[in-house]
């Protein structure tokens, strides 16, 4: 496990960072925690020949209650998103979904900034993001501009985020349906990535849904909403006949990831059943 | 006698392992230690039309680059055991050589050696060899190998059999077939198992020209094996200018018994260079290239008369073998998996048929169990599946077909009709304590009431016997072993009274510092802490055998009993002349010799510094106080023992939650009952991780599509109960300690308990059967047909 050779550099700004960025190019890569990116380089499926390390860039490591939203700095451990008591409190399907990655020491050191950056199609976290509604701030060469999570997540291992830009926030709206939200998770045995990782939030005023969002992590290719389940319960009375009626729609027209492990079916089938699972847990 | 025997002492091992001090073979650096690297084939089968090396060779910091054509001369890996084939003709031993030279046979067989100043170097020459291949067809199945055109692996071997194998009395299971009332017949697969210790595979070859001496620090299950084979049938050097060193080991699982290429391979190439050579498995390459377990194709049946009573067995089974015969390869699917096909059942008539395969695969060898556990697995769902055929209850019908019990003292031991002679068992005595623990009745009928609420709860039982503490080395020679299977001892009294311990088995895990040093201890009567437990390295211990089978205490611990019991003999000698009375008249308790009736007494201590200070001493008698013993068991041990499971299978999921799990065993005598329990509680894990997580999937290619763990699910803590381990005690009526061994016992036991489990959760539906391992997408799946 040995990578091959790399020139390594060490940022101490977001300003430094994006300098060494210009400098090396499109052979850099950043390293945040490193937990997907450092195997990967380990089996010499990536072979960057820079890494710059955002390890000492310490006004990324934020988790802040703004009043209007949480600001997450993008060098925040899964840890610190875990056991994050605005969080916890404001967002939780986003605190669920940090929890079940890896284990402890995993989660001491990988970075929310680094997986969201890193898009994984089957990591946690694209779920939460889309259904709390979530934005993710960019800053480039030329400054800062903010990406709502429909527009963030492109396509497989594709971002928003430029090659010469770096993600440096999540900010989570603290709205009452955001804290009424859930991250269920079916994971799969070995590799604890989600067979189906489904988040939502709910409106419930008067027993009705008003307003739901619903996100699928690891069930296709990018993370996504879903408008089918989305629309067949909003104005809708909540029972468990409307959750089951609405989760049953789950990834109706959306690609569905198959492997050797898991059937495009299944993964179909137990996305409705994670689906109602989820809304039925802060639906009901 | 007896104050540190049965006590669940503390692990006196354990210190070094959890604070990062132990010594394993990656931790020892060398004087000008260079590393190696090895380039495998990523092909299942291809033809090597050229290897090119010239970049390689002159790379920063590369020492020398072999290929196959610089190890052609030398001899391939051998094999341990030889099974010929049943008309006659001798096994099939293609050549398994160190390195590749003309074609590779399976994923991750080694093309090249690149030794380098540092691990990084080697890595990066590798990628600089350019090795031209043609891709040829593959086969990875062994019972797809043996139809006509299928792909060869060994061009002189056109079916791919190495070996075909019976035992048992054909005409007699035919005829017990032919009158039975019910029939239950099944195929069953028993997938293929990787064993993932935690420490992979690392060896150093150190060559020393000044002595022209070997040492080869090996990660090995036993040192002493290792060294005959390689000295004696690969590299042909001397094997007393030849050191093997195990010492510390993380973990085998019956993986570090074999030889592998890469020891040889270090140890020749130490020599070439004339300086030491580091090589360390990658996870990744212990995916490919550790020998793998089980993967047998089976046709089994089970015949019953209308009482229930079990009338005859018959069993066909496909063993794939690998692309290579293996150290014990060949005995693993026949002589320690034929002759446990009686179970602890009186089926009067049994017949097996095996055929040894080869395939583009990485090698089959022992995994934990090795035979007992496809034995015990095709056993138990038969007998299962019978009883709801026949609508009969599981405990019930195992009960009505159990052997009678015995304690091979006062009644003899049990002749099966597969070769073996069962020690001592009580077999219906672990079914009702473990029915007991469990509460069964109460339980079926909260299993009813579930069904009436849609939830799935099943209960699967499994009543498992093994043989283990290999074995009187005449029979299995008799059976095709190329070795011994005694162990050996060495008891060395130090003028002081401390004693050092020298035992030819290897502790990997298991914790033979405190259970062995227990054993010497009460035999002598001395503290715990004044005996030190010596293992792994041929320049201390006597020729031994090692680990494997749960043959330690039963083989290694008696033969540290016969040593001790020398010491004893000889100390009787000198204290009798010290007490100036007669041997006779003394007797030894806690450490001192007494002359029995008086106060007159002598210490263990002061024997043993007379010995080294004989200035008064018997005439005679040489000085010193040291002894040797090799002992060779008169039988196989039968631990056996009964687990429930019980399960609750989410049907819209598939996925199984184990609710409980009833481990009942009887391994003989305990000297440690904590150091028992972790290995029963180990062993269930291994084996619940059989029957719901692990499995080596290849595809059509050959590539091993588990080759990480992303894909290679092992069992973690949360996937577990709390286990509910209990124990009965019939002691091993051969052997000085009465024990039996417990290493294997729950990865043998526990698979069928958990499938059967599950199946009988899933009967209101109207499955009958599972395939292993029960992912929740295949539950799922059979849940889903069945309601369509």
């Amino acid at each position: 496990m040995v990578p091959v050779a790399f020139e390594y550099h060490r940022a101490g700004s977001v300003a430094e960072a994006l300098s060494l960025m210009a400098q090396h190019g499109e052979d850099a890569k950043i390293l945040a925690g490193g937990h997907s990116m450092v195997p990967a380089m380990k089996l010499r499926l990536s072979t960057p020949t820079t890494v710059i390390d955002l390890g000492g860039v310490s006004d990324l490591k934020h988790i802040t209650d703004k009043g209007d939203h949480i600001a997450i700095g993008a060098m925040a451990t899964h840890w610190m998103v875990e056991s994050s008591d605005v969080i916890s409190a404001k967002a939780p399907a986003l605190r669920d979904a940090a929890a079940s990655i890896g284990d402890v020491q995993v989660r001491n050191r990988g970075t929310i900034g680094g997986a969201m950056a890193h898009s994984d199609p089957a990591a946690d976290y694209p779920g939460p993001i889309l259904a709390l509604d979530a934005s993710m701030v960019i800053q480039g060469p030329s400054g800062q501009r903010v990406v709502s999570a429909t527009d963030y997540f492109v396509a497989l291992w594709e971002t928003a985020v430029q090659p010469d830009e770096l993600l440096v926030e999540i900010r989570v709206p603290t709205t009452p349906m955001n804290a009424n939200s859930c991250y269920e998770k079916f994971a799969q045995p070995a590799s604890r990535y989600p067979y189906v990782g489904c988040a939502v939030a709910v409106d419930k005023s008067g027993g009705t849904c008003s307003d739901v969002r619903v996100g699928f992590s690891g069930v296709g290719h990018v993370g996504f909403r879903d408008s089918n389940v989305e629309g067949a319960l909003k104005g809708q009375a909540l029972s468990a006949a409307s959750i089951k009626a609405a989760a049953d729609t789950a990834t109706n027209g959306v690609d569905v990831l198959s492997d050797w492990s898991v059937s495009e079916d299944y993964r179909r089938a137990m996305s409705r059943v994670y689906a109602r699972r989820a809304l039925t847990k802060v639906g009901l | 006698m007896g104050k540190m025997i049965g006590e669940s002492i503390k692990r006196v091992e354990d210190h070094r392992f959890i604070t990062g001090t132990g010594e394993y073979t990656d931790d020892i650096v060398l004087p000008r230690m260079t590393h190696a690297y090895i380039l495998r084939s990523h092909l299942a089968h291809a033809k090597i039309k050229s290897v090119d090396t010239t970049a390689a060779k002159s790379a920063d910091g590369v020492v020398a680059v072999f290929t196959g054509e610089d190890v052609a001369h030398i001899n391939g890996i051998p094999t341990g055991w030889q099974v010929n084939f049943t008309d006659g003709e001798v096994m099939r031993e293609p050549k398994h050589p160190l390195l590749v030279k003309d074609k590779a046979l399976h994923v991750g067989d080694g093309v090249a050696i690149v030794i380098a100043e540092s691990k990084e170097q080697a890595r990066d020459a590798a990628d600089l060899i350019e090795v031209d291949y043609e891709e040829l067809s593959v086969v990875v199945d062994a019972s797809k190998a043996l139809e006509a055109g299928a792909p060869m692996v060994h061009d002189e071997l056109p079916d791919n059999r190495a070996f075909d194998w019976q035992l048992g009395d054909k005409v007699a299971a035919d005829t017990g077939m032919a009158k039975a009332h019910h029939v239950t017949k099944m195929r069953i697969r028993n997938q293929r198992m990787i064993a993932n210790a935690i420490e992979p595979r690392s060896y150093i070859g150190d060559y020393s020209k000044a002595r022209d001496k070997y040492t080869l620090y090996t990660s090995s299950q036993n040192p002493h094996v290792i060294r005959l084979l390689m000295c004696a049938f690969v590299l042909g050097i001397p094997e007393h200018k030849t050191r093997v060193v195990s010492k510390d080991v993380g973990g085998g699982f019956g993986s570090k018994i074999f030889h592998y290429a890469e020891e040889a391979l270090v140890t020749w190439a130490s020599q070439q260079i004339a300086r030491p050579v580091k090589w360390t498995a990658e996870r990744s390459e212990a995916f490919v290239t550790d020998a793998h377990g089980r993967d047998h194709n089976t046709i089994a049946e089970m015949g019953f008369d209308k009482d229930g009573n079990i009338t005859a067995l018959r069993v066909h089974t496909d063993a794939n073998l690998g692309a290579y015969l293996s150290t014990f390869a060949p005995a693993i699917p026949t002589y320690l998996y034929g002759t446990l096909l009686q179970g602890q059942y009186v089926t009067p008539a049994i017949h097996v048929t095996v055929n040894g395969v080869f395939t583009h695969t990485t090698p089959v060898d022992a995994y934990r169990g090795a035979g007992r556990p496809e034995a015990t697995y095709l056993l138990e769902r038969l007998i299962d599946t019978a009883a709801a055929e026949m609508g009969m209850d599981p405990a019930e019908l195992r009960m009505k077909n159990f052997i009678p019990a015995f304690d091979g003292v006062e009644q003899p031991g049990y002749q099966t009709q597969v070769a073996l002679q069962y020690d001592s068992g009580d077999y219906e005595a672990t079914m009702r304590k473990a029915l007991d623990v469990l509460g069964y009745n109460d339980l079926r009928k909260e299993q009813e009431e579930a069904r009436k609420q849609g939830r799935y709860i099943g209960i699967g039982f499994s009543s498992y016997i093994e043989a283990c503490g290999i074995a009187p080395s005449a029979v299995v020679g008799s059976l095709g072993a190329r070795a011994g299977l005694y162990e050996s001892a060495n008891v060395r009294v130090q003028p002081t009274g401390k004693v050092s311990v020298h035992t030819g088995s290897h502790s990997h895990g298991q914790g033979h510092d405190t259970t062995f040093a227990q054993v010497a201890a009460d035999h002598l009567g001395i503290a715990l802490e004044d005996i030190e437990i010596i293992h792994g390295d041929t320049e201390q211990v006597p020729f031994g055998m090692g680990t494997y089978g749960s043959r330690s205490l039963a083989v290694g611990g008696s033969a540290i009993v016969k040593a001790l019991d020398k010491v004893k003999e000889k100390g009787a000698k000198v204290a009798a002349h010290l007490l100036e009375a007669s041997e006779q008249d003394l007797e030894y308790i806690d450490g001192k010799w007494t002359v029995k009736g008086t106060d007159k007494s002598i210490g263990f201590g002061e024997v043993a510094l007379a010995s080294y200070v004989p200035h008064n001493f018997p005439e005679g008698l040489e000085p010193g106080i040291e002894f040797n013993s090799f002992y060779d068991p008169a039988n196989f041990t039968y631990p056996f023992g009964t687990y429930i499971a019980v399960v609750e299978v989410d049907a819209e999921t598939g996925t199984t939650e184990i609710k409980r799990f009833v481990a009942v065993d009887d391994v003989g005598n305990v000297v440690n009952p904590m150091i028992v329990d972790g290995q029963v509680h180990g062993g269930l894990a291994q084996g619940i991780g059989q029957a719901l997580l692990e499995g080596a999937v290849y595809d059509e290619s050959g590539q091993l599509t588990t080759g990480t763990y992303l894909d290679y699910a092992m069992p973690r803590a949360d996937d577990l109960p709390s286990f509910e381990v209990d124990r009965n005690v019939t002691p091993c009526p051969h052997n000085p300690l009465g024990v039996k061994g417990c290493g294997e016992a729950g990865a043998i036991g526990s698979t069928p308990a958990i499938v059967n489990a599950v199946v009988d959760a899933l009967r209101p539906l109207g499955i009958k059967d599972l395939e292993m391992p029960l992912t929740p997408q295949k539950v799922w799946a059979a849940i889903h047909n069945a309601n369509a």
